[in-house]
């Protein structure tokens, strides 16, 4: 169990060169590997159910007898899964990076920054209390915040990060709250005791009622809405597509892979809470869940910079998987939803990682994210063609690759949940199918754009990880998931049911060749199709005015009624007062300088009346 | 005694007229020299106060006597330490009068 050390070590500020970055987490990639040998095959498994396994924890902070924060590691299925999953895709993304980033400056200052990125996420998902896993939270926030302003010369970028910042802290803002009312009534930060079902202090505290729910649904609500902020659900979403102004491995690692799924992480550690004692808060995440990945998929349909269309492509996804985990039970094949959500997790972090890396491997060609400059482009990147296909087959579904099995579990556990979701995810499936080959089509097909210079295939160092990732979006599908990760630890056989498993290939074809008719041959059908539904189409592309409707609320409304009196109030009052006094202070002090003539005579005088009205009036007072 | 029949009063109303006299030349004067000069009225006053208090209430007593020619030599020495400020004031700003040397106001 010390490899876990070893992992924790990388706590270390990363190496000034690239080299030493990668080398340092490629050795934490293979600790991760080891450890997840060992817990998955070796040592996790007793009586058939895996455990939780606290491989160290000291405690840190003590607050009172029985509440205290530690720091620690926490072995369980759902930490180890993420633990392979970030260090893989960090992995690769350092090795990509290697290539991308090359000669821009702030080089190391890059690889400091997602050494930093990745010492958090580790620390996130290993956390053994909910309380270290906010503090690791605001790291991977403030990481965030860095690398999206990482070309920190560009406008537009720092407004991206400070957007993206303020938002995800305003969700942490109901994290914090939420922890608080939980700790508060459950006396205690730790996972293990929480999720322990039939935890007597969550039973304790559900009973108790506030405003007519539960303090436990409350806070999980509250919890809920920090991991929305970081998993860009609707409507705290708003950043995500900003996000993508940072380096394009940057998106592919962060707001692709990890650290927007840490949301779901976050739902999914504390699902026993949600499963058994507050149904309703897991309703709230279903049906956000499913909202987003429905108004998510609908943007991505229409926009234009190929980053956005996988910054929404990615927010419908983890719609899906937020969706998964809403219409989960708890153990056994009740836990069909919690499985698949994790397991769409794993997917989807190899695919959409492999997407963003074959974005950037595309933008490094053409020197643009436009859709429109590009086009042809499959003689020039043979390599980022083939494994950019691969991605899409498997993000549209196409059988036997990795996301058609996780997909068909999430809509086998919606089918059987709640039917309106099925549907709503059924018809996001297709439109996912569609925008994604849309995408591809456009940059890949078509005719050839005027580029500044023969677009050229990106050197090796960029190009394996490529291939790597699209071997793992082939063959991730095939782990035996339903052994390995489940809502209670113990396994169960997972099958497919072929009519919805059919029904979703269906659409997912049906989108796939709406595209390819679309968009394969210019033939002018898009334009017919904007002009036919153009309301929609308007909406959509401006993202439903959703960035407007924040401007509106936040400047007319939030800045004119609540900022404008506090800072009205902070001018005039608080800093009036100090103004106040300072200006008393020196009003009197200008007009007493005079006194201070300089003229020794003067002061002589003072001193001697006063050394005389003194000794008068204590010999007046001592004679009497 | 010499001064049997002087009261020690009159020594007194003495010494306060000459401290009087050197409050209200250290208060009036302008010239530095003058200034220093009340200073010494004011001093030897309280010399002859020490002097008066040691004659009359402790006659068997030295300490005033000692005080007083301490105060003497001292006033010297303080006189000397003057008069250099005083020549150093002059070469300064030219002038010895006090109303003239005011550069250490606000």
């Amino acid at each position: 169990m010390f490899l876990l050390l070893g992992l924790t070590g990388h706590k270390m500020k990363p190496a000034i060169a690239g080299i030493i970055g990668t080398t340092g987490l490629f050795i934490s990639t293979l600790l991760s590997y080891i450890t997840a040998y060992k817990y998955f095959l070796v040592d996790g498994k007793v009586d058939g159910v895996y455990h939780k396994i606290i491989a160290f924890n000291t405690v840190w902070l003590q607050l009172t007898d029985k509440l205290h924060i530690d720091l620690g590691v926490l072995l369980d299925p759902i930490s180890v899964m993420m633990l392979v999953v970030i260090t893989t895709v960090s992995l690769m993304v350092h090795i990509y990076s290697n290539g991308y980033m090359k000669g821009e400056r702030g080089f190391h200052r890059f690889f400091a920054f997602l050494g930093l990125f990745s010492f958090s996420m580790l620390g996130l998902v290993l956390a053994t209390n909910i309380f270290q896993m906010y503090i690791f939270w605001e790291l991977v926030g403030v990481s965030s915040f860095l690398l999206i302003s990482f070309y920190y010369e560009k406008p537009s970028a720092i407004a991206a990060g400070k957007k993206a910042f303020i938002v995800t802290r305003f969700a942490d803002l109901g994290f914090l709250i939420g922890i608080l009312i939980l700790s508060y009534f459950t006396e205690t930060f730790d996972f293990v005791t929480l999720t322990t079902p039939g935890c007597p202090a969550i039973a304790q505290a559900a009973g108790i009622t506030f405003m007519g729910f539960s303090v436990v649904t409350l806070a999980l609500v509250l919890i809920f809405m920090g991991g929305a902020g970081k998993s860009a659900m609707f409507p705290l979403h708003i950043w995500l597509p900003d996000a993508m102004e940072g380096p394009t491995p940057v998106s592919a690692l962060i707001h692709a892979a990890t650290m927007v799924v840490a949301g779901v992480y976050l739902v999914a550690r504390l699902f026993p809470i949600f499963a058994l004692t507050s149904p309703d808060a897991l309703t709230v995440v279903a049906y956000v869940g499913g909202f987003t990945s429905l108004f998510a998929a609908v943007i991505a349909c229409t926009q234009n910079d190929i980053k956005r269309v996988l910054a929404y492509s990615t927010m419908s996804q983890i719609g899906y998987m937020m969706l998964a985990l809403g219409v989960s039970g708890y153990g056994g094949e009740e836990g069909l939803g919690f499985m698949a959500s994790n397991f769409h997790l794993f997917t989807h972090a190899m695919f959409k990682a492999l997407l963003f890396l074959g974005a950037g491997s595309i933008i490094h060609a053409v020197h643009s994210n436009v859709m429109t400059e590009m086009g042809g482009l499959r003689k020039y990147l043979p390599i980022t063609h083939i494994t950019f296909l691969i991605a899409c087959l498997t993000i549209a579904g196409v059988p036997f690759l990795s996301a058609f099995f996780s997909k068909d579990e999430i809509l086998t556990a919606a089918f059987h949940h709640d039917k309106v979701l099925f549907f709503v995810e059924y018809a996001v499936a297709g439109l996912t199918a569609f925008y994604m080959f849309r995408l591809y089509f456009n940059v890949f097909w078509g005719e050839d754009r005027h580029y500044h210079h023969t677009p050229h295939e990106a050197p090796l160092v960029m190009t394996l990880p490529l291939m790597f990732l699209a071997v793992a979006s082939i063959f991730a599908g095939y782990l035996p998931f339903s052994q390995l990760v489940t809502s209670d630890g113990a396994g169960f056989e997972s099958h497919l049911e072929m009519p919805i498993a059919a029904a979703s290939v269906f659409i997912g074809l049906v989108g796939i060749f709406v595209a390819m008719y679309m968009y394969m041959k210019p033939k002018g059908a898009p334009e017919k199709m904007a002009v036919t539904f153009k309301n929609l189409y308007k909406w959509s592309y401006n993202k439903f005015y959703m960035d407007e409707v924040y401007l509106f609320v936040t400047k007319r409304i939030i800045f004119a009624y609540i900022s404008r009196p506090v800072a009205w109030f902070d001018r005039h009052v608080v800093d009036a007062t100090m103004n106040g006094f300072a200006w008393a202070a020196n009003y009197t002090s200008f007009h007493i300088r005079d006194l201070q003539s300089g003229q020794l005579q003067k002061y002589a005088f003072v001193f001697i009346s006063s050394v005389l009205i003194l000794v008068l009036s204590f010999v007046y007072l001592f004679m009497n | 005694m010499l001064n049997a029949g002087i009261p020690m009063e009159a020594f007194l109303v003495v010494s306060t007229l000459m401290f009087f006299a050197g409050v209200y030349g250290f208060l009036t004067r302008r010239n530095l020299i003058t200034i220093l000069m009340s200073v010494e009225l004011i001093l030897n006053s309280v010399n002859i106060n020490f002097l008066v208090f040691n004659r009359f209430l402790f006659p068997d007593k030295l300490q005033g006597h000692f005080f007083s020619l301490f105060i003497i030599a001292i006033a010297a020495a303080e006189a000397a330490v003057a008069i250099a400020i005083i020549i150093n004031i002059y070469r300064h700003f030219n002038t010895i009068n006090v109303e003239n040397v005011d550069k250490m106001k606000y």
